[in-house]
């Protein structure tokens, strides 16, 4: 059972990647520390992507939502909110478990071994809700209220939290320009602090950027119950051996709800049920 | 076996109302302001603005 999980879990990792690739695919980015400035970028990838990744093709969703939120002239982000209830109908968490660059990021920290991984904690589910907290407050409301003078709001939440803006943008750009090295201050450091807390928690618990933090996330969790693409239990096959919920690293139990909102349809309990009742 | 429901209606009527939305957002003009934050280096994101 454990060979056939991590075979299961792998070739999932294997799409995260090729996905990853695919819409970090500007490799020039990379070595000439500038970014794609291409019209690719009008669309939205799926998963968190800062579009100043210098692989970047496409932008990041959350960005995105925050600058068109954050304009004077628009005030609310038709284009990305549609977006993202049209891959949220269609297929819910599922692009946080196969779409994402920094769920796999995490998936992969996770596998580093640690003497004691906590699977939940006192207050686990509480603190879940904090990323609906951080949806409303840091993407929505303050770009849209705290504006400057030209009416001009700042994305806060890729400013003042973001990690994956930081690993992926931040210090690649860092590394390959001297003139924002010599830009750097109290704002690099305290999103590098945030980066090695992602990293070492992320070792520890697993995906605790997608289970607490992230506003992707949290949007997409809305569509869960309602998507196309989703999980059913056919309760007559179902023996009620607690297999997949054993098996889920989320913390959802699939036969009290197949389509619970932190269920990021990674397969695990699919893989883990003895009668094949999860489809 | 009990035959399993394998299609949502009301993911596909969401699914349509994003798609009008983002019609919508295309129509008024937001695809450009996400064009131009994007294809210039985010400093706030990079952590450096």
């Amino acid at each position: 059972m454990d060979k056939r999980k991590n075979t299961n879990e792998w070739k999932r990792h294997g799409v995260q990647a090729v996905w990853a690739l695919l819409t970090n695919s500007y490799f020039v980015g990379f070595v000439q520390g500038r970014i794609y400035k291409g019209k690719l970028k009008n669309l939205c990838v799926p998963g968190l992507n800062c579009y100043s990744c210098p692989g970047a093709v496409g932008s990041c969703p959350i960005g995105a939502m925050q600058a068109v939120i954050g304009n004077w002239n628009y005030k609310f982000a038709f284009y990305v909110a549609g977006f993202l209830m049209f891959v949220g109908a269609l297929m819910g968490r599922f692009v946080c478990g196969w779409l994402c660059p920094f769920g796999l990021i995490q998936d992969l920290l996770h596998k580093i071994p640690f003497p004691k991984k906590i699977k939940t904690f006192k207050g686990d589910k509480l603190l879940r809700k904090l990323k609906y907290v951080i949806l409303l407050v840091f993407v929505i409301l303050l770009p849209m209220f705290l504006v400057d003078i030209l009416g001009q709001g700042a994305p806060y939440f890729c400013k003042l939290i973001c990690p994956a803006g930081t690993l992926e943008g931040g210090i690649p750009l860092v590394l390959l320009n001297k003139s924002m090295r010599n830009a750097l201050g109290w704002l690099y450091a305290w999103k590098n602090v945030l980066l090695l807390i992602t990293i070492f928690l992320s070792v520890v618990i697993y995906r605790p950027f997608c289970k607490y933090i992230c506003p992707l996330g949290a949007v997409y969790s809305v569509f869960n119950p309602v998507s196309v693409f989703r999980y059913r239990v056919d309760k007559d096959a179902c023996i009620d051996c607690g297999a997949c919920a054993a098996a889920c690293k989320m913390q959802v139990d699939p036969v009290k709800n197949a389509n619970h909102r932190e269920c990021i349809r990674c397969g695990a309990c699919k893989k883990a049920c003895p009668s094949k009742a999860i489809h | 076996m009990r035959r399993l429901k394998s299609f949502s209606p009301g993911g596909a009527c969401v699914a349509v109302l994003g798609l009008a939305m983002m019609g919508y957002g295309i129509y008024r003009g937001e695809m450009p302001v996400v064009l131009e934050k994007a294809i210039n280096i985010c400093m706030e994101c990079i952590g450096i603005g």
